[in-house]
């Protein structure tokens, strides 16, 4: 149920075997485990005894209303904010243990927002990517320039390598966060928000991607505020709607219409399309059609 | 003329995806044409060099500096010959000043610029040059000597930097905030240090003090030109630079944010009170030999941008070698154009604004593509 018809991306995936991006190893890479984590601001409890596992080559998508935590345990996981309780583990290893190297070198990571006043070559911003691979005071080298071409290769952006960064669009640049992510050869990747305030079309590439970089032997991680993005990657789903309160699974069981409805405050119907099995969900306006709502499922 | 060249790269880029583009062939011609951009800087430099050398009221052929420069190294100059006295023990330290000077402005602007992430900012930003100043005035105030004067107001700069990024410390601690809090402390206690400057103008008298006040708060290297205030310049110049050069790659990643800096691996605090330190004493032991220059820091690296790109592996070379340049060229007019000496700051505005304005106005195609 919910499967996406992959056709399209499973022919395209080749690309990924590109040198560099060698993410599984052979004895079976480790885990990312949220155990018992509390997160959160100073001393303000955001989020609480929080526990969720992704396993390479899986996606997790984080859902949840505004201001429910969905960001503090984002940042708390890719160890940007301290946990306050509990920990952050990567197979056996705590993250509060790891240098921000190591760190870099396990999770990639795919801002919301990419801000720089300066215009950067969009290879150059990629090659930002290798920061954790060369040494404190080193600068890339050769090697590390073949990594970042070899990312922006695998999700077919080549052509944007000597753009400058300042002048993509949100989708170009969306594309190169994704290849920076890449070129630290990470285990994990987290990405917040990746189709936010993007058009239709470059919102499915951008999922189209990450569906790519899980079967490329990646864990990913994504915030989102459309459940649509999570039925569509058949992904597992976190459903965040209170500091201690998340639920997780496959997402046809997690992102219910009950669940749905009750997280976000109104009413939600999910729905599958009879031609290739793919959930979807969709609200109901108060202001229209309450009455069809209460007809139950066609 | 940096539109062309970028075109002409774009269509040598596969459009596709084809799997491999051979990145090194792009790659390595756009090192070349960094390189050749430093190197033609560095030829200009010395070009400026040769010309500073005759340049003065006591003017020296080019063939007279070969003469004297032939007889020094074969060891057969006479002891008083007047162009080796003025060549060696005026000009080469004067012009050797104004390239260190430059180059350190230089440096410490561009740095602080990645490492707040705006291309306005001057080195100036956290309070430096206006602490350095009020050392200074007082100094002057005082009657000490000139060695003492240029102590205090090296001090005064380093304690108005450490007092701003103790502020913002503090202040962060409790209620977050990071760079912004640091940039509103640095604007903060700029204006306190400012205010105490005004202070001392209003209270020196205005015949003897006021005027050496003021011609200090505008820069010149007419005093300190001697061969040993080259010496400590340059010391604490490679003690600043070379940190700045051995964290360049680290300034590029910095300058899309703190947080995406961290979660590339970078260790954030250590690289910013570094960049901090070295920017602050670069700027700091300038303003206190050479009083106040403005723009270099600003402008220099703007002009280098345009020049190299972005790129701090290729920017900041760049900028210290254009620093250098610009600087001496600004110290050339202000010997030359009158019989007196114009102030710095009034030569770096008036040479530096127009060649600033040419650039935006140029600037503006290579963006909009």
């Amino acid at each position: 149920m919910g499967r996406v018809d992959r056709t399209g991306a499973a022919s395209a995936s080749s690309s990924f075997s590109t040198t560099g991006l060698a993410a599984s190893t052979p004895t079976g890479p480790p885990s990312l485990a949220v155990d018992n984590l509390t997160g959160g601001y100073g001393s303000r409890v955001v989020i609480e005894n929080v526990n969720l596992t992704i396993d390479p080559g899986t996606i997790l998508c984080l859902l949840g209303p505004n201001g429910v935590g969905k960001t503090t345990l984002f940042k708390t996981m890719l160890g940007l904010l301290p946990a306050m309780g509990g920990r952050v583990r990567i197979g056996t290893q705590s993250l509060a243990d790891l240098s921000r190297p190591d760190i870099a070198r396990l999770v990639g990571y795919v801002p919301q927002s990419q801000q720089t006043p300066f215009a950067f070559k969009a290879i150059d911003v990629v090659l930002m990517g290798r920061t954790a691979r060369i040494g404190s005071f080193g600068a890339p080298g050769r090697q590390d320039r073949e990594a970042a071409m070899a990312a922006l290769d695998a999700i077919g952006a080549t052509r944007l390598a000597t753009r400058s960064f300042t002048s993509l669009s949100g989708g170009e640049r969306q594309m190169v966060m994704i290849a920076r992510a890449l070129a630290q050869e990470p285990t994990f990747i987290m990405l917040d928000e990746p189709t936010a305030a993007l058009d239709f079309g470059n919102q499915v590439r951008v999922l189209d991607q990450v569906v790519r970089l899980a079967e490329s032997g990646i864990g990913v991680v994504m915030t989102t505020h459309a459940p649509d993005h999570a039925f569509l990657c058949d992904a597992d789903a976190a459903l965040i709607t209170g500091p201690s309160s998340i639920q997780r699974g496959p997402v046809h069981e997690v992102l219910t219409e009950e669940n749905l409805s009750a997280a976000y405050g109104v009413p939600v119907r999910v729905a599958t399309s009879e031609f290739d099995h793919v959930s979807y969900c969709y609200p109901v306006l108060s202001t229209k059609n309450t009455q069809s709502f209460e007809e139950g499922n066609p | 003329m940096d539109t062309d060249v970028r075109q002409r790269d774009e269509v040598d880029v596969p459009f596709s995806t084809t799997h491999h583009p051979s990145p090194h062939r792009f790659r390595f011609r756009h090192l070349e044409r960094e390189t050749l951009v430093l190197i033609g800087l560095i030829v200009l430099l010395f070009v400026t060099v040769i010309v500073s050398l005759q340049i003065g009221r006591y003017s020296v052929a080019p063939s007279e500096a070969i003469r004297v420069v032939k007889e020094s190294i074969a060891g057969t100059l006479p002891d008083l010959d007047q162009t080796a006295a003025v060549l060696f023990n005026v000009r080469l330290p004067r012009i050797g000043l104004a390239i260190v000077a430059g180059a350190a402005l230089a440096a410490a602007g561009a740095a602080f610029q990645g490492l707040f992430r705006n291309p306005m900012v001057s080195p100036d930003l956290l309070g430096v040059a206006s602490g350095a100043s009020v050392g200074a005035c007082i100094g002057i105030l005082l009657s000490l000597s000139n060695p003492v004067i240029q102590l205090l107001s090296f001090v005064a700069g380093l304690a108005a930097v450490i007092l701003v990024v103790g502020v913002s410390t503090a202040v962060t601690k409790t209620s977050g905030g990071g760079l912004l809090v640091m940039v509103l402390s640095g604007i903060v206690i700029s204006s306190l240090a400012s205010a105490i400057t005004s202070l001392t103008k209003y209270l020196a008298p205005p015949e003897t003090k006021l005027p050496e006040i003021t011609f200090w708060l505008m820069g010149s290297f007419a005093r300190s030109g001697s061969a040993q205030n080259l010496a400590i310049m340059t010391a604490v110049f490679l003690l600043g630079a070379i940190p700045l050069m051995m964290l360049r790659w680290k300034l590029n990643v910095m300058s899309f944010g703190e947080e995406e800096a961290r979660a590339l691996g970078v260790n954030t605090t250590r690289v910013r009170l570094t960049v901090i330190i070295a920017a602050t004493l670069l700027t700091a032991t300038t303003v206190a030999l050479c009083g106040v220059i403005g723009w270099v820091g600003l402008v220099i690296p703007h002009m280098c941008r345009f020049l190299v790109g972005p790129n701090y592996m290729a920017l900041l070379p760049c900028s210290m070698v254009l620093g250098g340049c610009f600087m001496l060229g600004v110290d050339d007019v202000a010997r030359a154009a009158t019989a007196g000496e114009i102030p710095l700051s009034i030569v770096t505005s008036l040479i530096g604004a127009p060649i600033f304005l040419h650039l935006l106005f140029k600037g503006q195609r290579a963006w909009a593509e």
